[in-house]
């Protein structure tokens, strides 16, 4: 390793914290700027004055706004994600369990979507403009054209009413031996791969044909090498790059945008917490999961930039 | 070797009627198919080399390829044998044309540089083919990958094939290429125009390296170029090809000296214009002096304390190999880069270094034409549109008037009026090249900088270029800055000469002085690497010369 590729790194994971801190002051400044007071929808419309003034006091909601932000990115740092207000409960401990289950679910449709997708695109490029193709490109086309929460749906009739082959709601809890928490899984991660598959396809097959123009190609035609040795050898590692930064994308998906999913399924993840807690206008909780979010897209992000600038051989191996 | 041929002494390659065709799709037409080449035969012998010459669109490569039963693009072979070791190759199915490409048959490209997968070292490409086709094991082929690396006299040939592509020069990218090529020990290689990319003082290692690498290894060739003294130093017969039909075939001797047909006279006198150099009576109207100019905020300083006159009506011609400095030079005198010392005046007072501080009739006066005409346009607007925007922008002109101004420019460039409503996609490329220079006259300058502006461009097609400009220059008293790596062309047009060399002018003067032995040993370099229409030249020059190329 050389010194100009630290560099690179090293100015992406720079800029991605700088992100990060800019994206948690427009996440507080947000929940700022939203209507109602957090200790009038604790106590409720019958509150008393004297009881909201000193609800506000303990709450810390008299300090002026970037104090209260200093406050609570200090605590972020410290690990201490503050309380929630409808169950004061600790934020923490709430959400490590249901990280955890969202990364499971995350896991797992991404261990059968990206192969899958990658090896279809291959397939397409090979026999592009053929029938393989065509079907590979319609059906993939068709399933992130449905909705989720539809797809969603289609599953839980066919395979858990008609056929009840997978329970229609994914419970998992504590404890639970590994093989159920895979059947529980199944039907939602089936449906998140449905989701995302079409679209690491099509970039990885539009990724390959771009370098297929490419005199080197040619070069490879002309030693006799077969057409799927040539995309596999020669095409696949020069398009590597556009493909690492949509399964990145994706990826990030899996974690951040499986909100509709969990909810169909009852999943205890993230972003049901995310959405209850919208309801109950838990701002501590919305704020934390928000930051949560967007640290795991950034990350992604970073992550996929990183190994396009590995994969890229002029600056692995400058001159 | 690879396979005796089946009926023991036939010809290597026996090609009889190949006819090549291809589906075109004109805008706005029913799809067409055109043929490419028109019922060629041709006959090759073990280890004899033959060379495919003519312009672009002749066929050259696609017969070249044909070979191999390989079409670019839409290119389909449609009729003819193709007898390669005793066997019609078209019959062979795809597993057999599989089988023959990269072991019976190689082929290096015209770009190296891009032929090479930039995510693989050199030595994986090079012995892909031996490996692949079960020639030898990986131990053995990059034994012998490294042998041929010696012999084409690559520079540390053991460790060499580590490098990846960008990490070597292209003169020595093509040589590796032609070590792949021979790797698998092939009967035959196809050779497609290998030295057309590089500077003419690289080109002759690298032509040197191939023929003796052909001779040592005993490998039949087919060389394609359209440099005609190029092809001569490396075969045995050459075949002159025009619009995919067969001109003239004979013993190189033959056609270098006793061509039969116009075309092929045409062809090999194509280097010749007579140009008297003119006086060096009047005072310069554009004088550089002691200019320094540099990229990245003044890190690389790729122009140093270069002075140079230009004279009414005269031609400077700048030559040099690639970063040398040439471009540079052109840049630094429009003002796209802005000198970091020096001056230049015009017409006796200073020019701005920057382009903003140049006032519109100083912009006028300087024009310039480039290398790239199809880039240099705008291909949604039409001819008339492109030569009349010059008309408007300094003279205000409209309507009528203008209309009558670009086609008088037209006539001047021997065109015609009929092309003012096509687009310069309709053209081809000697006509875009004339259609810019009709573009740089419009706006009546005193100086037009040619950057290459015959480098992309076909010999016979190139020539008429030459002389258009030189007649537009004694009808318009118009002065040139010449700027190119062939020295044919400067000898062709030049009335002073600038020999550059990494960023300094190495020797400058009159035409007849600068090419006046004795010679400082770049400029000898120079002129001693232009091929020559002489059998046993290339062995002449590399013997005597003084200095390393700097593409080493």
């Amino acid at each position: 390793m050389s010194n100009p590729i630290l560099k690179l790194i090293a100015q992406r994971i720079a800029l991605g914290l700088l992100l990060l801190l800019a994206v948690s002051v427009l996440i507080f400044a947000g929940t700022q700027i939203l209507p109602g007071d957090v200790a009038q929808s604790i106590l409720g419309q019958s509150a008393t004055p004297q009881a909201l003034a000193n609800l506000r006091e303990e709450l810390g909601l008299n300090a002026p706004a970037y104090v209260r932000y200093f406050r609570w990115l200090g605590g972020v740092l410290t690990g201490d994600l503050g309380t929630a207000l409808s169950s004061r409960q600790d934020i923490a401990t709430a959400i490590g369990g249901r990280l955890w289950n969202t990364l499971f679910l995350a896991f797992w449709a991404a261990i059968v979507s990206i192969p899958l997708a990658i090896i279809l695109g291959l397939l397409a490029v090979r026999y592009r403009n053929g029938w393989i193709d065509k079907t590979i490109s319609g059906l993939a086309l068709a399933s992130t054209s449905l909705p989720e929460f539809f797809v969603g749906y289609l599953l839980v009739y066919f395979f858990a009413v008609k056929w009840q082959i997978f329970p229609g709601i994914s419970t998992v809890y504590d404890g639970m031996p590994f093989l159920e928490r895979m059947k529980a899984i199944a039907l939602p991660a089936t449906a998140l791969t449905l989701v995302v598959l079409a679209h690491m396809m099509r970039m990885t097959r539009a990724a390959i044909l771009n370098v297929m123009q490419s005199a080197y190609i040619e070069t490879a035609e002309l030693k006799g090498l077969s057409p799927f040795e040539i995309i596999r050898k020669h095409a696949f590692p020069n398009a590597i790059a556009p493909v690492i930064n949509v399964v990145m994308l994706n990826l990030a998906f899996l974690i951040v945008g499986v909100v509709v999913i969990e909810v169909i399924f009852v999943y205890p993840g993230m972003g049901q917490y995310l959405v209850d807690h919208v309801a109950k206008r838990d701002v501590p909780v919305v704020q934390a999961v928000g930051l949560i979010f967007a640290a795991v897209y950034i990350g992604l992000n970073i992550i996929a930039d990183i190994a396009a600038i590995v994969a890229n051989p002029r600056l692995r191996h400058p001159k | 070797m690879a396979k005796a041929p089946a009926n023991g002494s036939g010809p290597l390659l026996d090609i009889r009627d190949l006819r090549i065709e291809a589906k075109v799709y004109p805008p706005g037409e029913a799809p067409r198919t055109i043929t490419l080449v028109h019922d060629v035969s041709l006959t090759l012998e073990k280890g004899k080399v033959l060379g495919l010459i003519g312009e672009s669109g002749a066929g050259k490569s696609t017969i070249g390829l044909s070979s191999m039963a390989y079409g670019r693009g839409g290119v389909k072979i449609t009729g003819g044998e193709i007898i390669l070791n005793g066997r019609d190759i078209r019959k062979g199915g795809t597993q057999g044309i599989r089988a023959l490409r990269g072991r019976e048959v190689c082929y290096v490209a015209q770009s190296a540089a891009a032929a090479f997968n930039p995510a693989h070292r050199l030595m994986d490409q090079v012995i892909e083919a031996s490996i692949l086709h079960g020639v030898s094991s990986r131990a053995e082929a990059e034994r012998r990958a490294v042998a041929l690396f010696k012999k084409l006299s690559l520079p540390d040939p053991e460790n060499i094939g580590k490098r990846f592509p960008h990490q070597v020069s292209g003169g020595q990218l093509q040589r590796v290429m032609t070590a792949m090529a021979l790797c698998s020990e092939p009967d035959l290689i196809v050779f497609d125009e290998p030295t057309t990319a590089l500077d003419v003082t690289t080109q002759i290692d690298v032509l040197a390296a191939i023929k003796e690498a052909i001779r040592d290894t005993g490998v039949a060739a087919l060389y394609i170029s359209h440099d005609l003294a190029v092809v001569a130093q490396v075969s045995d017969e050459i075949m002159v090809l025009r619009h995919g039909k067969l001109v003239e075939w004979g013993g190189t001797q033959q056609i270098i000296k006793e061509p039969r047909q116009e075309y092929t006279s045409a062809l090999v006198s194509v280097h010749e214009i007579a140009h008297e150099e003119k006086k060096p009576g009047a005072s310069p109207f554009l004088s550089v002096r002691n200019v320094t100019a540099a990229y990245g905020g003044g890190k690389i300083k790729v122009l140093k304390n270069v002075s140079v006159d230009i004279l009414p009506g005269q031609t400077l011609a700048v030559v040099g190999e690639s970063g040398s400095g040439k471009s540079t030079l052109a840049r630094a005198i429009t003002g796209l880069l802005p000198p970091e010392e020096g001056s230049i005046t015009f017409a006796g007072r200073a020019l701005g270094n920057r382009l903003a501080d140049r006032s519109r009739d100083d912009l006028r006066e300087l024009q310039m034409i480039y290398q790239m005409a199809d880039v240099a346009m705008n291909p949604r607007q039409t001819v008339g549109t492109i030569i009349g925007r010059p008309l408007e922008f300094y003279f205000g002109m409209g309507g009528k008037e203008r209309d009558a101004k670009v086609a008088e420019l037209l006539d001047k460039i021997e065109m015609g009026r009929g092309f003012i409503d096509r687009y310069p996609a309709e053209l081809s490329g000697g006509q875009k090249q004339r259609v810019c220079i009709a573009r740089a006259l419009a706006a009546k300058p005193r100086l037009i900088i040619c950057d290459e502006v015959t480098s992309a461009l076909d010999p016979l097609v190139a020539n008429g270029i030459l002389k258009l400009l030189l007649g537009l220059q004694a009808e318009e008293g118009v002065a040139y800055l010449f700027i190119t790596h062939d020295l044919a062309t400067v000898k062709s047009i030049a009335d002073s000469i600038a020999v550059m060399y990494r960023g300094e002018v190495v020797r400058y003067g009159p035409k007849s002085e600068v090419l006046k032995p004795p010679f400082d040993a770049y400029t000898d370099l120079l002129l001693s690497s232009v091929p020559e229409m002489e059998i046993g030249w290339l062995e002449k020059a590399i013997g005597g010369r003084r200095m390393a190329s700097a593409g080493n």
